[in-house]
């Protein structure tokens, strides 16, 4: 069998003395997609961002397709892998953020470009024509020319998960994608990720849309204090919560 | 008061002025280019994690931003040489006045660094770029962009400070004016042109970097 997408084992993360990941155990085969719900603190933002080592860790395993990342293990001793090597497996995740970050001093085709140019080692032709094809895919073909500014929150944020998904990689990470949206626009990014999760992208997605969590994952998690609260497949969570907590958390996300 | 304005020896010379006011301008434009690459390096110290290049940088920015420019300009060109240092005074000039900027430079770009937001370095990271890489297509980029005003402030207060090399005979503007000056005892016609020569250019330099500002700014 081959090794699972993404594997995670016992990770432990603080800042400071302030614990906030508790001992995490995650694993996801192709195709997957889970999605993380739990209130506001309760770590799910920093499990993404060790999975693609935005934020290192003390404790534990994170490996993408077999390979630890950010460290390497020698004699029981671990250390930081080099800044190059730590680069490049950043890019076998791709990840859309609550607030797009898109790239304000360039057009929508060349924030999709430029990780294909220079992390890819493609030509410009060859990036432009990838980043078209995706930009097509988010229905952002018509305003390629566009800078960020100049594209509503929805706009940016398919032309954001167009850049990710571009650099073709093992494993999608969403954090909170719609959360920074006005209502009427979450319904056009919300559609883009079904679209993926239906063409078999393997993704792992924070969100607050229950309903949405619901009909997209096949497994969701409930986060709490750092640590997995309950987990399993949608059905069973939503419907069937087992744990008092998170009965209280369904009530109040209105679900 | 009857005093007979006779400005023909400042037009017999005017050609002069002209030269000294290009040669000004051409002085600030390479001190400021090298003056940008200081600052930038800099700003990057005053933000290193490494306290022994934090604490260089900072006291490079205070120590040239606490000394009057005339006084640096007459250090490296006159104190420089006893210390084995030889410069031309253009050279010394240049030096000099790019050391300066660099100061004042490491300043609006240190303001314009951390005032990006932390989202556009780690969307770069996240798409596997490195963190040098990530500072040349996006945080520089960006950050300069945002800065341009101030970086067209500091341009003109450099072109200014330019008239400060007649202090070592650089034949620029001022220096010409004093010789016009001393030669014809015409002091209220020569610096009365001379003024006007420094608002005209101030004025147009002002005018191309408003250009230039709107069409490098960031469209919104
Ligand atoms: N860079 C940081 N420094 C210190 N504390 C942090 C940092 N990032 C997050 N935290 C803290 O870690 C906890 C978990 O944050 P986060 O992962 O963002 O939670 P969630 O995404 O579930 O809302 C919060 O209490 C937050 O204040
Ligand atoms: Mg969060």
């Amino acid at each position: 069998m081959s090794s699972p997408i993404l594997e995670i084992q016992n990770l432990h993360k603080r800042f400071g003395k302030f614990e906030v990941l508790k001992g995490i155990n995650l694993t996801m085969q192709q195709g997957d997609v889970i999605s993380l719900i739990g209130s506001s603190g309760s770590g799910k933002t920093t499990l993404l961002r060790c999975v693609n080592f935005l934020e290192d860790y003390e404790v534990g395993l994170v490996a993408v397709a077999g390979e630890q990342i950010g460290y390497v293990e020698k004699n029981g001793k671990r250390t930081r892998l080099s800044e190059k090597k730590i680069a490049r497996q950043r890019a076998m995740t791709g990840m859309a953020f609550q607030h797009f970050n898109l790239f304000p001093h360039m057009t929508a085709i060349r924030n999709v470009m430029l990780g294909l140019i220079k992390t890819r080692g493609m030509s410009k032709d060859e990036a432009r024509s990838v980043a078209e094809k995706w930009l097509e895919r988010v229905g952002m073909l018509d305003r390629r020319d566009h800078f960020p500014g100049q594209l509503s929150g929805g706009q940016q944020q398919r032309v954001a998960i167009a850049r990710a998904i571009a650099m073709n990689p093992q494993l999608m990470l969403f954090d909170e994608v719609t959360s920074a949206l006005d209502p009427e626009l979450v319904n056009e990014v919300l559609e883009v990720i079904l679209d993926l999760a239906k063409d078999g992208m393997t993704m792992l997605l924070v969100t607050h849309e229950m309903q949405f969590a619901h009909d997209v994952s096949n497994k969701v998690i409930f986060m709490h204090d750092g640590k997995i609260g309950e987990e399993g497949p949608p059905k069973q969570l939503f419907k069937k919560p087992k744990s008092d907590r998170l009965a209280t958390f369904l009530k109040n996300s209105k679900f | 008061m009857d005093y007979n304005f006779n400005f023909a020896a400042v037009w017999r010379d005017f050609d002069l002025l002209l030269v000294g006011l290009w040669l000004g301008f051409v002085l600030a434009v390479i001190s400021i280019a090298i003056g940008c690459l200081i600052g930038l390096l800099v700003a990057f110290g005053m933000l290193s994690k490494n306290k022994a290049i934090r604490w260089t940088s900072a006291s490079y920015v205070s120590a040239i931003r606490n000394t009057p420019i005339l006084v640096l300009i007459l250090f490296t060109y006159f104190a420089l040489p006893q210390l084995g240092i030889r410069l031309g005074k253009i050279e010394s000039f240049i030096a000099t006045l790019s050391i300066y900027s660099g100061a004042y430079l490491t300043e609006v770009f240190r303001a314009g660094l951390v005032s990006l937001p932390t989202g556009l370095r780690e969307a770069g990271l996240s798409i596997g770029l490195t963190e040098f890489r990530t500072k040349l297509y996006l945080t520089i980029p960006v950050m300069f962009r945002n800065v341009l005003p101030s970086l067209s402030n500091n341009f003109i207060s450099l072109f200014k400070d330019t008239s400060l090399a007649a202090a070592i005979a650089v034949p620029e503007l001022t220096f010409y004016a004093r010789k016009i000056n001393v030669e014809s005892f015409r002091v209220i016609e020569t610096w009365m042109v001379v003024s006007m020569l420094y608002v005209a250019a101030c004025y147009i330099i002002a005018a191309v970097l408003r250009q230039v500002e709107t069409r490098l700014a960031i469209p919104r």
